[in-house]
């Protein structure tokens, strides 16, 4: 049976159909976001411990940013 | 269980529905209930990798219907006695519990999942992870010292969660109208990436790099890449906030003025 590839080992090329610039004026580059809003739009890559469950996790780094809501990728069991 | 777990933060939420389909890697430690021979396990191991079928356990949060998971590689790494640890790289959404009780009816002997670590979550892995311990510290330094460099150890733009997700890069002009949940039509198009299939989930991206809207693409690369016009995706999810960039698909109104 051939391994299929997992989605991490997988190469893309860029692929360029035109060029064009980017007014500076308005976004703004992710690294370089005002620190609310690097926040705001952030992942924290956690290591959860065992014990407690991943939703309790999510709710205790809601509270330590004091955020209104957060999400998590993955349901891990307690 | 442990390992992996990220947390959107706020608006970053939007992103979570790409982490949750993306492939996962954990190191599993599997309890054997009877005897079995390495070389006969190892082979087992090797037979799920391939699309395998399972049905959610009781305890689950979805609908338990027989669903197919995609296993891309199953390696063997030690065992000792009766308990195997080995390494799985699979789809999301795989029970890997169910996988190990799966093994251990091939096997014959039975088996059940002792302890699991997750050691990637799409394009997360356990090398730059940080504790619960280590946000609840620097926050408040943050917060005390404003410094930035801070918020940077231990959170990241939510562009990274899309990094395996193929990315099509529009120009600013088309920008907003996406964020209306307009279609993407191929003159704002100006890179994409190889290996888009017609109906591939992607992120539509501005030229800063900033995450625009998830869709859904209508045309492979390929096509995308030849076309003069005509629909090229269709948004599913929203990430940036409307009237970031300027207007520009109303007629009367222009990019830069």
């Amino acid at each position: 049976m051939p391994r299929s590839v997992a989605p991490w080992e997988l190469q893309r090329k860029l692929l360029i159909r035109a060029e064009d610039r980017t007014n500076p004026k308005y976004g703004c580059r992710p690294e370089e976001r005002p620190a609310e809003d690097y926040i705001r739009h952030g992942v924290i890559n956690l290591d959860k411990t065992a014990g407690p469950t991943s939703h309790e996790v999510a709710a205790w780094v809601k509270r330590i940013l004091k955020l209104q809501a957060v999400g998590h990728g993955g349901t891990l069991e307690a | 269980m442990t390992g992996v777990l990220p947390i959107t933060l706020a608006d970053a939420t939007k992103v979570v529905q790409a982490l949750l389909l993306s492939g996962k890697e954990y190191v599993c430690v599997m309890k054997l209930h009877g005897e079995a021979p390495e070389e006969r396990i190892r082979g087992v191991l090797k037979e799920f990798e391939d699309v395998i079928y399972q049905r959610p356990p009781v305890r689950s949060a979805v609908k338990r219907q027989l669903r197919t998971r995609r296993i891309y590689y199953v390696d063997f790494l030690e065992m000792d006695g009766r308990n195997v640890l080995f390494k799985v790289g699979c789809e999301g959404g795989t029970y890997i519990r169910k996988l190990c009780f799966d093994v251990g009816e091939v096997l014959g002997c039975g088996a059940h999942m002792q302890e699991l670590r997750r050691t990637r979550a799409g394009p997360f892995v356990e090398d730059d992870t940080v504790t619960l311990h280590d946000v609840a510290y620097q926050f408040p330094q943050w917060q005390e010292k404003k410094d930035e460099g801070i918020l940077k150890k231990f959170i990241q733009p939510m562009e990274r969660a899309l990094a395996l997700v193929p990315k099509v890069y529009i120009r600013d002009s088309a920008v907003d109208a996406v964020c209306h949940g307009a279609s993407l039509t191929a003159p704002g198009v100006l890179s994409l990436e190889s290996g888009i299939g017609e109906g591939s989930a992607i992120a539509i991206m501005s030229l800063k790099g900033e995450a625009v809207a998830l869709a859904r693409a209508t045309v492979g690369s390929d096509a995308m890449l030849g076309m003069n016009h005509g629909i090229v995706a269709k948004v599913e999810r929203v990430l940036m906030p409307r009237s970031t960039y300027l207007r520009c698909w109303k007629s009367g109104e222009k990019a830069d003025a």
